[in-house]
């Protein structure tokens, strides 16, 4: 009975966490401090296991950057994000290198974005996912706390 | 009256810290000396460093690419937009605390912006730079 009530209130609150994907509290150290510095850290459920697994083996050549650090992080760091990493059917191919922003969840919860409002200064990649949702670092990317005026919806 | 010993712990880390950059700032000079006696330290060359142009990575030629003309100043990543947090300690007291986290962004950096890995001395005189320049 229990279990049956569970599921019911987890069925009403799931669209609205759809939006939200905070940190598992046992997100290691290592994963912000390594992964935090050049782009926010993502959450892992933005990627499938099998993307990540490949991304952590690219470290050396990140997007141009070399990024590795060394192997008992390496190997937290991987652990984590496999194991709390989002189903690879409901995100899509990321492409290779796998990037978050070529997942066909990523593109069409972006559909709506144009081309130029991409190259606006304040926002200057697609990874900087804090330009525009104020909250993402922390997991909310609801569309009713877009940061910048012109992009609200 | 939680201020009180909040602002104790917020001087007592500064404190800590400028002893922690003064650390990190000696094993470079001593390095530095090493290779050539009578090395001293100079902010005014770290400044130049800070700001010259390299021809490694066209994305970003130089320190001010993500930093900014002022190390006071936050910066943002030149490629993925990230804000970054001011270099200059005395805009942001958490920078040459860490020995190892001093040590691996040199690294990282140096090797992406100048090309090959830095020197005892500019990374003395860089941290000379940060820790003077207000």
């Amino acid at each position: 009975m229990k279990r049956i009530a569970f599921t019911l209130i987890l069925a009403i609150a799931l669209p609205a966490l759809a939006d939200r994907m905070p940190f598992p509290p046992s997100t290691p150290a290592s994963y912000k401090a390594e992964c935090s510095s050049c782009h926010m850290a993502y959450q892992p459920a933005l990627l499938s296991a099998n993307d990540w697994r490949r991304t952590m083996a690219g470290l050396k050549d990140h997007f141009g950057t070399d990024a590795a650090v060394d192997a008992p992080q390496e190997q937290e760091i991987s652990t984590f994000l496999e194991r709390h990493a989002g189903a690879a059917g409901k995100l899509g191919s990321a492409g290779e290198p796998p990037r978050i922003t070529q997942t066909a969840r990523f593109i069409r919860k972006h559909r709506e974005i144009a081309p130029n409002d991409w190259k606006d200064q304040r926002i200057k990649s697609a990874a900087n996912c804090e330009a525009c949702h104020r909250g993402a670092a922390d997991g909310n990317y609801s569309e009713h706390d877009i940061l910048i005026r012109e992009l609200r919806r | 009256m939680r201020v009180l010993p909040a602002l104790c712990l917020l001087l007592a880390s500064i404190a800590a810290h400028a002893e922690t950059a003064q650390q990190i700032s000696q094993t470079y000079v001593a390095e530095a000396a090493a290779r050539q006696a009578g090395f001293m330290p100079s902010a005014k060359r770290g400044d130049a460093l800070f700001r010259q142009r390299f021809a490694n990575n066209d994305k970003m030629p130089a320190c001010s690419s993500c930093h900014t003309d002022s190390p006071l100043n936050p910066g943002q990543h030149a490629i993925t937009g990230k804000s970054i947090r001011p270099l200059a300690i005395a805009a942001n007291p958490e920078r040459f605390a860490d020995p190892a986290k001093v040590e691996k962004w040199f690294g990282r950096n140096c090797k992406e912006v100048v090309g090959r890995a830095c020197t005892p001395a500019e990374k003395a005189d860089f941290v000379a730079y940060m820790s003077e320049v207000r």
